[in-house]
């Protein structure tokens, strides 16, 4: 049997000293009525077997054609190193770091994890836990709810519909009022997102750039929530962040993000990464795992878990959050991703993105019938409203091996002929050529 | 040892992904950030020996035997790495199923997750399954909304959730934060009696979350009567599969009538913990739930095409970006593919086998509070030893300076000085032999050489590490 390497007189020897006659008379107390009324799998198979069946399978999926598609997921280049090192088995088949003398290889990592994050994000702590970018964002608010001790949040239409679907369906047996403020042509409503402030408001919700690609300032926002004793959240973009005013700068108190794009493939929606960073007031309201550093009994520096006492493990059903352990491997993928390209690596790799995608919609709009809907500045993405149904592109560019991007029509009524554009350093100017060709000749 | 940002370098270069820089003329001055990241700066190399010295100050199974309780922390083979570094997998963009035509370009990983859900189900004895809930947790999670949208779609008026008093603490956690009461109903001998449910059970309970075996490894034996008692206020049982690996082939939790169940698939179906997840929490469900399951659902239409179906109206909704946590689940997929029936069926006799063999073993020198055949895990106490003055601790500690990771000592919480055993079924006895006999060697220093154990570990690039302290000075990132 794989993997089980036990052999028949071992098995004996140890049914002797366990003083029953067989492996069976172990599950006694399964009795006949609990038994299994069916169990029909198939036989196993061989490890070449598995993999060939794999093989052909992964050939079932196109992976040659051209991808523009992003709305938050992105095809970011990833250094070899990342995987190599992130594989090591001292890593990757470690658990969580609950013997901390014997896991300070994973504290440290998480504990240099939480230090990068929040110098992207200009946040003053993180923790290293959360499932990705939607749940982040929906722990932000829980935080938020449990310190104002209010039920009224007020989200921006223009943060990513998938987060937005994910928000409803987490609170939907929970006492919380949604004040959703709608996007205008794209932008950001920041007068209409003020004006719903009130001494009511627990939270403010806002992403930059925003679902449609257009980038702000969101500082003199988040100073009317202050003034109100709200909580502002904010969901952005880590590999623009190195670029970009950062939340912490603008006076965000929690700041979330998808990691994917720090060194995690795409992989069909996951494994992903959410990350979570705050301000000072609200690390105790923070949910998972945390590290800090100490010392042992020698004087050493050290890393542990800390600040447990707001965790399931221990406050059960008063925790902050059930979240136990996780993410941590694409934690560390994060890091080793952000140290491998380095300061400089990362923010090239920002800068081409957001060159290729200026190029691209320079590209696009000189198409009779293509216009820009993204307004003012924006960053590797941008959406483009076209003289039709941009479903009815999609379907004929991906015929010929081009995914053109994501129609807006999917979350927005009214821009149906809506699409948004993606680029990254993976973008070739080629690529982008071919890709305007293309589409004059769809709409033609 | 220096953390990456002390051994930076100012100007020292790592890699970038390709030549060439664009100003930084597409944006405004004044949405741009001021200054230096503080991300390091360091060659290629730095970093790999950085990262490379790091994971030598780790435990993990392909170094360390890991019997850490509730855990399941066995061998995770290496050929369903492979499977999930396939680029026909890697590569594929998640909104690409989403798309009109677009479907096609991705059948292959499509199928991936209806097979998954198919075997799952096959071996749960569930109706249906949802790959989406990224965790243990998770599962937990969306499993105590599903119970919550039944309840309200059939007019039922229900606040109360009743979890175990030895049940993990994700599931109280998972319960509140879905926004019901919790209600603790204590063990009588190990386990769940029906007296005990019986003074608790009222109509207000939406349900109840079980784990079975129980996280003192006992098998719930009142299974039957306590299912019968909650369908009689049309509650719901929860099924935690935490200890799942107990029991494939042995019992169907669908089959007992448990009406939800996650999987934690990175235990049960070894896909490795990588120091703290990702995980896969699946959820199975009785055919009455089917139509809550989050949305999309994966399908096959008759002319074996797959495709993303949206269309259920009762679905909870999201709770998930897309579905779940692909790379995981596929290697869950390959593993079960590789084991089939049979070998599942093995590998819980084996996990099984292993534990009583060192539940009886270790007896003589440990207490066994509940001292009974086990299922995959069982629980010894160090009270005796902790009134000579070496705890449960102690003991974690002193077999780390042997070589082995530790059990589980910080729950359940209702046995004093836990030590929580779980081997699995890939450790060969050679090595289970050597745990045990460590462990009576540590017992046996308590009366000759207690600070032996209490000073310990000695072995490891650091002693005991204050926990207050870090606590107190809250020390959570590098100073800039």
């Amino acid at each position: 049997m794989p993997y089980v390497p036990h052999t028949e007189d071992e098995v004996r020897e140890m049914l002797a000293v366990i003083g029953v006659d067989s492996v069976e008379d172990l599950f006694a107390e399964i009795t006949e009525d609990m038994r299994p009324q069916s169990f029909d799998l198939p036989e196993g198979l061989s490890e070449m077997e598995v993999l060939s069946k794999l093989e052909a399978m992964a050939a079932k999926n196109t992976i040659n054609s051209v991808s523009f598609l992003g709305a938050g997921f992105y095809d970011h280049y990833i250094p070899a190193a990342v995987d190599a090192l992130t594989m090591r088995g001292e890593f990757y088949t470690a658990y969580t770091p609950y013997q901390p003398e014997a896991s300070q290889g994973t504290l440290q990592a998480i504990f240099e994890y939480q230090t990068g994050v929040t110098r992207l994000l200009g946040m003053e702590y993180a923790n290293a836990s959360v499932y990705d970018g939607g749940t982040a964002l929906y722990e932000a608010l829980m935080m938020a709810v449990r310190k104002t001790k209010r039920r009224k949040v007020i989200v921006s239409e223009a943060l990513n519909p998938i987060y937005r679907v994910m928000l409803d369906s987490y609170t939907s047996n929970l006492d919380i009022e949604f004040v959703t403020v709608p996007h205008k042509d794209g932008l950001t409503d920041i007068p209409g997102l003020k004006a719903a402030l009130d001494t009511d408001t627990a939270a403010l919700l806002v992403q930059n750039p925003n679902f449609f690609g257009s980038i702000n300032d969101f500082t003199e926002l988040f100073a009317a929530a202050k003034a109100v004793k709200a909580v502002s959240i904010i969901s952005s973009y880590p590999v623009l962040q190195t670029l970009l005013k950062t939340p912490g700068a603008m006076g965000a108190d929690i700041a979330v993000a998808e990691g994917q794009s720090l060194g995690l493939p795409l992989s069909f929606g996951g494994p992903y990464l959410g990350i979570m960073t705050c301000n000072k007031e609200m690390i105790r309201q923070m949910p998972g795992r945390i590290v800090g550093r100490t010392e042992d009994s020698e004087g050493r520096t050290g890393y542990v878990l800390t600040l447990q006492a707001r965790e399931q493990h221990i406050r059960r059903q008063k925790a902050t959050s059930n979240i136990c352990s996780n993410q941590s491997l694409c934690a560390l993928r994060a890091l080793v991703h952000m140290c491998a390209l380095g300061e400089l690596g990362l923010k090239r790799a920002a800068r081409i993105s957001v060159e290729r995608a200026h190029i691209c919609a320079e590209r696009l709009t000189a198409i009779p019938g293509v216009k820009m809907l993204t307004k003012g500045a924006f960053g590797n993405e941008f959406a483009v409203i076209l003289p039709v149904n941009a479903y009815e592109v999609i379907a004929k560019l991906t015929e010929r091996g081009f995914v053109p991007g994501f129609p807006l029509g999917r979350y927005f009524d009214g821009l149906e002929n809506g699409l948004l554009v993606a680029c990254t350093e993976k973008t070739s100017e080629e690529q982008i050529g071919i890709f305007a060709e293309m589409l004059r000749g769809a709409l033609k | 040892m220096k953390t990456i940002y002390e051994t930076s370098v100012a100007g020292r270069e790592g890699c970038w992904p390709c030549e060439g820089m664009a100003e930084e003329a597409y944006i405004p001055k004044e949405l741009l950030r001021d200054g230096d990241i503080g991300l390091p700066s360091a060659s290629e190399l730095d970093v790999v020996r950085h990262f490379t010295r790091l994971s030598q100050r780790n435990y993990g199974v392909d170094g360390n035997f890991y019997p850490l309780g509730s855990c399941t922390m066995k061998y995770n083979p290496k050929f369903t790495e492979v499977v999930a570094a396939m680029p026909g997998f890697t590569r594929l963009h998640p909104v690409l199923p989403q798309l009109q035509g677009a479907g096609g370009l991705c059948q292959g990983a499509l199928e991936v997750m209806f097979e998954t859900e198919n075997l799952l189900s096959e071996i749960t004895g569930m109706a249906a399954y949802t790959l989406h809930p990224m965790a243990g947790a998770h599962g937990e999670l969306t499993g105590v909304m599903l119970m919550a949208a039944y309840h309200k779609d059939r007019g039922n008026k229900k606040t109360k959730i009743i979890v175990p008093d030895s049940a993990h603490g994700t599931n109280p956690a998972s319960a509140a934060i879905a926004g019901y009461d919790v209600i603790t109903v204590e063990s009588v001998d190990g386990i769940v009696s029906p007296d005990a449910l019986a003074e608790v059970l009222d109509d207000d309970v939406a349900g109840m979350m079980m784990t079975c075996p129980n996280t003192l490894g006992l098998f719930e034996r009142n299974l039957p009567t306590i299912v019968k008692m909650l369908r009689k206020v049309d509650a719901l049982l929860y099924y935690d599969g935490a200890n799942l690996n107990a029991i494939m082939g042995k019992m169907r939790v669908g089959d007992v009538g448990f009406d939800i169940v996650h999987w934690n698939l990175h235990k049960t179906m070894a896909t490795p913990h990588g120091g703290g997840g990702p995980g896969s929490g699946p959820v199975g469900v009785s055919e009455k739930l089917v139509p809550f399951l989050p949305i999309s659902r994966v399908a096959k239409q008759e002319d074996g095409r797959f495709f993303l179906d949206y269309n259920y109206p009762k679905s909870i909704g999201y709770v998930a970006p897309f579905y779940g946590n692909f790379g995981v689940y596929l290697k869950a997929y390959a593993y079960m593919l590789r084991l089939g029936g049979l070998g599942l069926t093995r590998a819980s006799e084996n996990a099984v086998l292993a534990a009583n063999y060192m539940r009886k073993r270790l007896s003589t020198h440990f207490e066994i509070p509940f001292n009974r055949i086990c299922m995959h895990e069982f629980v010894a106490s160090a009270s005796a030893q902790a009134k000579k003055g070496v705890r449960a601790l102690d003991f974690a500690k002193g077999l780390l300076d042997k070589g082995h990771h530790a059990p589980t000592i910080y729950f359940p919480l209702i046995v004093p000085e836990a030590l929580m055993i779980e081997p699995t079924e890939t450790e060969n006895k050679e090595t289970l032999d050597q745990f045990i006999d460590d462990l009576i060697e540590l017992a046996e220093l308590v009366d000759t050489n207690p600070a032996a154990l209490t000073s310990a570990p000695v072995t490891l690039p650091v002693t005991r590490l204050d926990e207050t302290k870090a606590a107190r000075s809250m020390e959570l990132t590098d100073d800039l």
